[in-house]
C-alpha cells in the first residue's frame, strides 16, 4: 500500500468538513429523539427545505411577491431560513406529531418518513434532482486558504468552523443552562415538571422546532458547497441516523464527536480502501451495537 | 353455399387479414421519447428532445401513409427499472412503435433489450456505451448519434500530442462511465500515453472534492472526466474551487454538450476541447433548424436533441418506404438508406446497429471571441466516419459474426 501521509491528511480534512454536517444534523436528531422520543425521519427533508429556503429567498422570492429587487442574501438566509423552517416544524408538531404522543416509536417513524417523501416529491416536481447551484456564496469567502498540506476553499473552512460553533453552543445550552435543565427534566418526567408549573407541551413543540431549525441551518450552509437538490436530504439522512446510533441516541456531545469522527474516518477510508468508503459507517455501527448497544456516549 | 365457395371465401378473408397486418398498427404511429428529464442530463435531452421530435413530425407533414403520428414522452429518472416499466407500458398498452433518445446507458441497455424482444425499434441518440452495439447489440436496436469510442478517439489524440500523456480518470460508477473509461484508456495506450489511475464516483453525485484531490496527488497531467451533464459541470466547478486543473494538470471532459458549456460560462470553460456529433452554428441548414427550435425552447439545441429530430425524420421516411410500422421491416428499410439531413450527411446504418457519420473536435471560445449569447464553441477538426467508430470487423456484436 503506497498511501502518502499527505493524502490521508487531505482526505481527513475533507472528511472533517462532511463530519461537521453530520454533527449538526445528528445533533438536531439527537435533541429530538432524546427529548421527544420521536425518530424524526423527516430530518433530511427539513435540511433540504433550509437549502431551498436560501435558494428561493435569493433567486425567486422577489419575483413571486412582486418585489423584483428583493434578494435575501446568504447572511440573512443563515438567520431567516432556520426560523422559517423551524416554524414549519412547529406546525408539523402541533398538527400531526402531537397525535402520536405516547404511542409506539414506529408511528412517529412512519409519519415523519411519509412527510419526508411528500416534501421530496413536491420539490422534485419543480426542481432538478441533480441540483441547482446556489449563486449567493459571499464574495469575501471566495478563494482558498493555504493549510500547508493542501489548498482549502475559504467557504468550506467557514462552514466547518461555523457548524462547530453552533454545535458547541447547542451543547452548552442543553447541558449547562437552566433552560436546558428544564428540557431534560421535562422528558424524564413530564408529569412532575408540568406539576411544577412548566408548560411541557409547549416546551416539546419548541424543541422540535429548534431541532428542525438546526437541520435547516445545515442546509443553508450546505447550499454553496453541494448545490440544492430535492434529494440532498435523503442521501445524508441514513448516515446521520447511523451517527446518532453510534454516538448514543440521547447524547448531545456523543452526536457531535461521533459526527466529526465518522466524517474523518469516511474520508480516510476513501484513500485507504475506496470500495468500503460508503459502508464503513454502517460497519462501525454494527460493531458498536454488538459491543455497546447504548452507543459510545449513551447513558442507558 | 358449396364447400368450394366457402373455401374460397375463407381464403379471401385470410388474405384480407394478412394484407391489413402489413399496414400501420393501431392506425396511428406512436413514437415515445424517453429521457432523464429531472436529473443530471435534463439540459442535454429533457424537454428539448420532445420539442425536436414534434418538429420532425410537423416537418414531415404530421402523417405517414395516411395515418397520424403521435409523440409520447416520459421521464425515466436515470433508473433502468423505471425506464423498463415505462417501455413495457408504452409497448403493451399504448402500442408505441418506436422509442427514441434514452439518455443514460444503463436505461438504454435495458430498454433496447426489452423493446427488441417485443418487436419494437429503439433509436438511441442519448446514451453512449459501446455495449449497445457490441456485447449487448440487438436486431432492432439502433445507436444513432455518438458513442464512448468516438468520444475517446476524438479527444485523446490532440491532447496527447500536445503533451498530456499521463491520464487519471474520474468515472461515473455505472455502465456509461465504465464504457467511457475503458474506451479512453485503450485509445490512450494505443496513442502512446499512460493510464496512471482512476477513481469511481456514485452516479449522480454532488461533491467531487475527494476525487479531485486524489487526482491531484496522482502524478497525472491529464484529469479525464468520464462522466456527463451536471456531474461534469460540478466536477469542473469544484476543481476551480480547489485550484485544480490550472498549470501542470489539465481537465479534459470526455463527454460535453453545449448545455454544460453554457452552465459553466465561457470564463471557466474557455479552451476546453471535446468531441461532438453536431453543432448548431456549423452551416446554414443547422442555423435554420436552430432558429425554429429556439422559438419553441429557450436554449440552443444540443447534438442529442438535433439527433432526435433526425432520427424521427428518418424513421418516418423508412415507415413510408416500407409501407408498414412493423419493427423488423422498418429496420431492414433503414439499413438500406443513406441518411442526409441537417444533422448528418452520407450516414449509414450497419448490421450491428451503429450509425456511422463524421464527428467533430470542438473547442470552447474565450469570452472575447464569442459574439452572441449561444456563440460558445468553434469546430477545429473533423474526424471522418471510418475513423470515428469501431470498425465492423472488430465489433463484438454476435449479429455481425453470423453474417460474415
Amino acid at each position: 500500500m503506497d498511501i502518502s501521509f499527505k493524502a490521508i491528511l487531505i482526505q481527513g480534512m475533507l472528511g472533517l468538513n462532511n463530519g461537521a454536517f453530520y454533527a449538526m444534523l445528528s445533533l438536531g436528531l439527537a435533541v429530538i429523539f432524546g427529548l421527544l422520543n420521536i425518530v424524526n425521519f423527516a430530518h433530511g427533508a427539513f435540511y433540504m427545505l433550509g437549502a431551498f429556503a436560501a435558494l428561493i429567498g435569493l433567486t425567486q422570492l422577489g419575483g413571486w411577491i412582486g418585489m423584483p429587487d428583493l434578494q435575501i442574501n446568504f447572511w440573512w438566509a443563515l438567520l431567516l431560513a432556520p426560523l422559517f423552517v423551524g416554524l414549519l416544524g412547529v406546525l408539523v408538531d402541533r398538527t400531526m406529531l402531537k397525535r402520536l404522543a405516547g404511542l409506539d416509536h414506529l408511528y412517529g417513524l412512519l409519519l415523519t418518513f411519509g412527510i419526508a417523501l411528500v416534501l421530496q416529491g413536491l420539490f422534485t416536481n419543480y426542481y432538478n434532482t441533480a441540483g441547482t447551484p446556489y449563486p449567493g456564496k459571499p464574495e469575501m469567502l471566495d478563494g482558498v486558504v493555504n493549510l500547508g498540506f493542501m489548498f482549502f476553499p475559504k467557504y468550506r473552512l467557514f462552514a466547518l468552523v461555523f457548524s462547530l460553533l453552533v454545535c458547541l453552543l447547542t451543547w452548552y445550552l442543553i447541558e449547562r443552562t437552566k433552560l436546558g435543565a428544564i428540557l431534560r427534566a421535562g422528558t424524564e418526567n413530564p408529569d412532575l415538571v408540568q406539576a411544577l408549573g412548566i408548560n411541557v407541551p409547549l416546551l416539546i413543540t419548541l424543541t422540535y422546532g429548534f431541532g428542525v431549525g438546526l437541520a435547516a441551518l445545515a442546509g443553508v450552509l450546505a447550499a454553496p458547497i453541494y448545490s440544492v437538490s430535492p434529494l440532498m436530504g435523503a442521501e445524508l439522512i441514513i448516515v446521520v441516523f447511523a451517527v446518532v446510533v453510534i454516538g448514543g441516541m440521547g447524547s448531545i456531545m456523543g452526536a457531535i464527536v461521533t459526527g466529526l469522527g465518522l466524517g474523518m474516518i469516511e474520508g480516510i477510508t476513501k484513500v485507504v480502501y475506496p470500495p468500503a468508503s460508503s459502508t464503513v459507517v454502517f460497519i462501525i455501527m454494527a460493531i458498536v451495537l454488538l459491543v455497546r448497544p447504548a452507543g459510545l456516549f449513551g447513558r442507558e | 353455399m358449396s364447400n368450394k365457395t366457402i373455401a374460397l371465401a375463407v381464403a379471401a378473408a385470410l388474405l384480407a387479414g394478412t394484407a391489413h397486418a402489413q399496414g400501420i398498427s393501431g392506425d396511428v404511429v406512436k413514437i415515445g421519447i424517453m429521457n432523464g428529464a429531472s436529473g443530471p442530463y435534463a439540459a442535454i435531452s429533457g424537454k428539448g428532445s420532445v420539442v425536436a421530435a414534434q418538429m420532425a413530425v410537423e416537418d414531415f407533414g404530421g402523417k405517414v401513409l395516411g395515418k397520424p403520428v403521435q409523440i409520447l414522452s416520459a421521464d425515466h429518472q436515470n433508473k433502468p427499472d423505471i425506464g423498463s416499466a415505462v417501455a413495457r407500458e408504452w409497448i403493451d398498452r399504448e402500442g408505441v412503435d418506436m422509442i427514441a433518445d434514452m439518455d443514460t446507458s444503463s436505461v438504454a441497455l435495458a430498454v433496447q433489450r426489452l423493446a427488441t424482444d417485443k418487436g419494437v425499434l429503439t433509436i438511441n441518440t442519448g446514451a453512449g456505451s459501446t455495449a449497445l452495439t457490441n456485447e449487448q447489440c440487438t436486431p432492432l436496436g439502433i445507436h444513432y448519434a455518438y458513442d464512448t469510442y468516438a468520444l475517446a478517439v476524438g479527444i485523446a489524440d490532440p491532447v496527447i500530442r500536445a503533451g498530456g500523456d499521463k491520464w487519471f480518470y474520474i468515472t461515473a460508477d455505472y455502465a456509461f462511465g465504465h464504457s467511457l473509461e475503458e474506451n479512453a484508456s485503450n485509445v490512450v495506450k494505443a496513442t502512446g500515453g499512460k493510464n496512471v489511475g482512476a477513481v469511481r464516483h456514485p452516479f449522480p453525485n454532488n461533491d467531487f472534492s475527494s476525487y479531485l484531490l486524489q487526482a491531484q496527488g496522482s502524478g497525472a497531467n491529464v484529469i479525464a472526466l468520464a462522466n456527463a451533464g451536471q456531474d461534469t459541470t460540478n466536477t469542473i466547478k469544484q476543481a476551480g474551487e480547489f485550484g485544480i486543473g490550472r498549470g501542470e494538470q489539465q481537465l479534459v471532459g470526455l463527454l460535453v454538450f453545449i448545455s454544460e458549456v453554457k452552465s459553466l460560462g465561457l470564463q471557466t470553460a474557455q479552451g476546453l476541447k471535446f468531441t461532438d456529433s453536431w453543432y448548431w452554428d456549423m452551416n446554414d441548414e443547422t442555423r435554420e433548424f436552430t432558429k425554429r427550435f429556439m422559438q419553441r425552447h429557450n436554449a440552443a439545441p444540443t447534438s442529442d436533441q438535433a439527433a432526435v429530430y433526425s432520427a424521427v425524420t428518418q424513421y418516418l421516411k423508412a415507415v413510408e418506404a416500407a409501407g408498414t410500422d412493423q419493427g423488423k421491416a422498418v429496420r431492414a428499410q433503414l439499413g438500406k438508406m443513406t441518411f442526409n439531413d441537417m444533422y448528418h450527411k452520407n450516414a449509414k446504418l450497419r448490421t450491428d446497429g451503429r450509425v456511422v457519420h463524421d464527428m467533430y473536435l470542438t473547442e470552447v471560445k474565450s469570452p472575447k471571441e464569442a459574439k452572441r449569447e449561444w456563440d460558445l464553441v468553434k469546430v477545429i477538426d473533423t474526424i471522418p466516419a471510418e475513423k470515428a467508430f469501431i470498425p465492423l470487423s472488430e465489433s463484438k456484436c454476435p449479429l455481425v459474426k453470423k453474417s460474415s
